[in-house]
């Protein structure tokens, strides 16, 4: 829009099965690898499917400065990724914010204003820990009966004083924004596999207009634990059968797909002003020229059989970015490998995209990465911002037998080549009907 | 000048009722919301009451559409009923938007209360008493039997919104934030920006929460932020008085109807008010307080009062975010006699929440409905129980009775569990 100011992504954060960084996501993705297999966090012989995808060890100590080394004891997992993402994210970028500065890992004196650093971060409804919870819990009982009355009496008592701090959504963003110093607006979007792209896409207006000049944004999740599994078991979305082949488990737009895998990971890029990252000389991966939202009105819990929500979003962001469908040179897809809902973002796709549709590159990350919920957007644009700066396409697994309606052009078995300038990326949400499409460009002047 | 964002239509689903004008008596009144909790058995719990939403049916709101949404949780049939509310008060019932992609659905709303029974007895039976531990395999088949997959789907933050926007045909832009007991007001202030931006003509706004649960009242409880005066359930909640000892833990739904002026214009309809400011800031502090000097705050306000293009003179009211507790009530009341200076105690700032009680996600948006009603009836409502005067809480509360005023520009707080802070001005609409 005229008169508007223009971002710039200048630093990617990614914490996948794939590696803590976005280097080891690049180059396992490059690789063909896939981080899916048999989940060891806790038994999970008893659900319908064992597999999961899993963020090798961390700990969140390692990514806040050594004052705040005793709040990790009140981070659920999800806040723990998103600490780390941060961490990530800045670096890769750059920036010396407080973190990096009373770590001693600053390149520089701090070289940002905190009064204009602000955050967008997504979160998924974090699942209190169960073994935590269960053990409070348990202590309630009266002959194997649960007893409300003890509970509130005494059973209560043997939870942490803090424990409900672990669980709300916005301490994703709260923590992250005191561990770096960001005192600019702060937003938690909550809208399932959706909220990554909404919050990257908030952060890109809260900087085009003026109320920040970087924000970090993304998302960050984790279902992998014993109720995020279930929940998905309950739904029938898990791929099951696979689990002695989990690199061929989750397989999007897939003429045998069957399902998801669970995963965990989160995404936090920088969003930079662009006058901003040229005056400090930020590497600048590419800029962000469109957004667009919207919503199914068919159901909440269905996916769309047209695409109709989906396509709203995609040409929102096609007309927000002043540019035609031919302009696209590939699209970061979302592929949950789910039978109705890759129909309709298909469907969705070739409505938007029309002749441009038939042979055009993309990736899948689902296939090597499973689904982190809502951190799982903003490692797909991640993946995306780097196809962009590379002009390569990184393997998509399992997407080599594809559905007859699926015509885009994935690189099955190796990187393939692709100039690309313009990139469409586009996120939903499986149940909620929220959908998302972020395009970024070449940054050429 | 840019796109003009203004109040067409309001609905809420409160403590107190749900009717509008019923309501907004009930709080000129003094009345309060407040009764022993009934939702569940909370008789030995430290706190044994709340601010419920009584005798709740959602077919009163959308009559034989109720049908279809018999699976949502409580948040989400109170985000529905107080929708229904405000689209009818908009008269967008008889005459529904063309474009439906140009209706967004922005909400602050929680997620859905916990499917508490179930989910207990499956981690009791879980347990394993000789390894001291839960044991995954038995609790998954006792889990996969007791719950259920809609229960669990609905409790997920997005939902409200989902129902909304199926119910409403609302294909524009959706979003849920939570923000804490920020989120609404947040919510409205991005659905006002995305209106001035032109992503959508008319917004669905507000907020929706319900955690009167065992669990929600265990984490506040636990927390110590509740007011544990049991024997004075009515008068519990005391902002800004000395005696305060906690906030009261209220559910319900708050929904707006914003709409771009144009838009409003063309159809006839009546502006109530004009959203004219909005900030929003971080303390990026502490996860457990608020930063001493109140700077946060301070900054949401000022931010929300220069972006109207007004200054500190011209604020002639504020709904303050009032919780009752010790911490917030101080700091607050020093960040406006920071950011006001000399005039702070000239300008009158009062809680509902002495009466509503904190509807936590949904707080912000009913304190903002309060708002609206005020500009238009010159009136501005009470802080309730205010009877011992704090050493650091040294303004203008309007104490226990409400008081006339004519209110041009008024500016809305909601603060945020781990540092959100926002802040919204409204300004009676003029020509």
């Amino acid at each position: 829009m005229t008169g508007e100011r223009r971002v710039a992504i200048t630093g990617l954060g990614t914490i996948t099965p794939l590696g803590i960084g976005i280097e080891p996501l690049w180059e396992g993705l490059m690789a063909g690898r896939c981080g899916l297999k048999p989940i060891e966090a806790f038994d999970a012989s008893g659900l319908a499917s064992r597999l999961g995808g899993e963020i090798p060890a961390f700990r969140a100590a390692d990514y806040v400065p050594k004052s705040y080394r005793k709040s990790v004891k009140v981070m659920a997992r999800d806040i723990e990724i998103a600490v780390a993402a941060a961490h990530a994210a800045v670096r890769d970028a750059g920036l010396n914010t407080r973190c990096l500065v009373e770590r001693g890992e600053a390149s520089g004196p701090a070289n940002l204003d905190p009064t204009r650093f602000g955050a967008n971060i997504g979160a998924g409804l974090i699942c209190a820990d169960l073994q935590e919870l269960a053990g409070a819990l348990h202590t309630a009982a009266e002959n194997g009966q649960f007893s409300l009355a003890r509970w509130g009496a005494e059973g209560m008592n043997n939870l942490t004083p803090l424990w409900l701090l672990k669980f709300l959504p916005n301490m994703l963003g709260c923590h992250v924004t005191i561990v770096h110093d960001a005192q600019a607006p702060s937003n938690t979007i909550t809208c399932g596999e959706a909220s990554s792209h909404l919050a990257i896409g908030e952060a890109y207006r809260t900087i085009a207009r003026g109320a920040a000049d970087v924000c970090i944004c993304g998302g960050a999740e984790s279902k992998i634990n014993p109720m995020g599994v279930v929940r998905q078991q309950l739904l029938n979305r898990l791929a099951t059968g696979w689990d002695d082949t989990p690199a061929r488990a989750c397989r999007p737009f897939s003429a045998s797909r069957r399902g998801i895998v669970v995963s965990e990971g989160g995404g936090l890029l920088i969003l930079e002003e662009m006058k901003h990252a040229r005056a400090r000389q930020a590497r600048v991966y590419g800029e962000v020229i469109g957004f667009g939202a919207s919503a199914n009105t068919n159901s909440w819990t269905e996916p769309d059989p047209d695409g109709t929500g989906l396509l709203t979003a995609i040409r929102a962001a096609l007309h927000d970015a002043g540019i035609s469908a031919d302009a696209i040179d590939a699209v970061g897809t979302f592929g949950a490998g789910l039978v109705g809902h890759d129909a309709s973002e298909l469907k969705a796709l070739q409505k938007a995209l029309g002749s441009r549709f038939d042979g055009l590159p993309a990736i899948a990350t689902k296939g090597a990465l499973g689904n982190a919920g809502a951190g799982a957007g903003a490692v797909d644009l991640a993946v995306c911002a780097m196809a962009l700066a590379h002009n390569t396409l990184p393997p998509s697994l399992n997407t080599d037998d594809p559905d007859p309606e699926c015509r885009l052009a994935f690189a099955t078995k190796d990187p393939a080549d692709a100039r690309i300038r313009c990139l469409l990326s586009v996120g939903y949400s499986l149940s909620g009907g929220q959908n998302a499409a972020l395009i970024i460009r070449k940054c050429e002047e | 000048m840019g796109r003009r964002t203004v109040i067409t239509g309001i609905g809420w689903v409160t403590p107190l009722g749900c009717d509008i004008e019923d309501v907004w008596g009930r709080l000129l009144r003094c009345e309060s919301g407040i009764e022993p909790t009934t939702l569940f058995d909370a008789r030995t719990f430290p706190t044994t009451f709340s601010a419920e939403v009584k005798n709740f049916r959602l077919e009163d709101f959308l009559g034989a559409d109720a049908a279809r949404h018999a699976d949502a949780a409580r948040n989400s049939r109170f985000a529905l009923a107080a929708a229904q509310l405000a689209w009818t008060y908009a008269g967008l019932d008889k005459a529904p938007p063309r474009r439906q992609e140009r209706v967004g659905v922005y909400l602050g709303g929680g997620e859905g209360p916990i499917d508490f029974d179930n989910f207990v007895s499956a981690a009791v039976a879980g347990w394993s008493a000789a390894e001291n531990r839960l044991d995954c395999v038995r609790w998954a088949a006792v889990a996969a039997e007791r719950l259920n997959a809609v229960r669990e789907i609905e409790q997920d933050p997005n939902m409200a919104a989902a129902h909304v926007a199926v119910q409403f045909h609302a294909a524009g832009p959706n979003f849920n934030t939570l923000t804490a007991c920020a989120a609404s007001t947040q919510a409205l202030g991005e659905a006002y920006s995305i209106i001035r931006r032109g992503d959508a003509d008319v917004m669905i706004s507000g907020g929706a929460h319900s955690m009167i649960h065992p669990l929600g009242t265990t984490g506040f409880n636990r927390l110590t932020a509740l007011s544990t005066r049991n024997d004075e359930y009515k008068t519990s909640s005391r902002p800004f008085d000395r005696t305060r000892d906690g906030f009261v833990l209220g559910e319900g739904s708050g929904i707006l109807i914003l709409e771009e002026l144009e838009h409003a214009r063309a159809r006839g309809a009546k502006p109530l008010a004009e959203i004219t400011g909005y900030g929003s800031t971080a303390d990026a502090f502490r996860i457990t307080d608020i930063h001493e000097t109140g700077r946060g705050g301070i900054a949401a306000m000022r931010t929300a009062i220069e972006s109207a293009g007004l200054t500190i003179d011209q604020i002639d009211y504020i709904s303050t975010h009032g919780t009752g507790t010790e911490e917030n009530d101080k700091i607050e009341s020093l960040a406006i006699r920071t950011l006001f200076g000399e005039r702070a105690k000239q300008v009158p700032a009062s809680s509902v929440k002495s009466m509503f009680g904190h509807l936590i996600a949904a707080a912000g948006a009913v304190e903002l409905i309060t708002c609206v009603l005020a500009i238009r009836d010159g009136i501005m409502p009470p802080t309730a129980n205010y009877r011992e005067p704090d050493p650091n809480c040294d303004l203008d509360y309007i104490p226990n009775a409400a008081r006339k005023a004519e209110l041009r520009h008024v500016l809305s707080n909601s603060f945020g569990f781990g540092g959100q802070n926002d802040s919204l001005v409204l300004s009676v609409f003029e020509e």
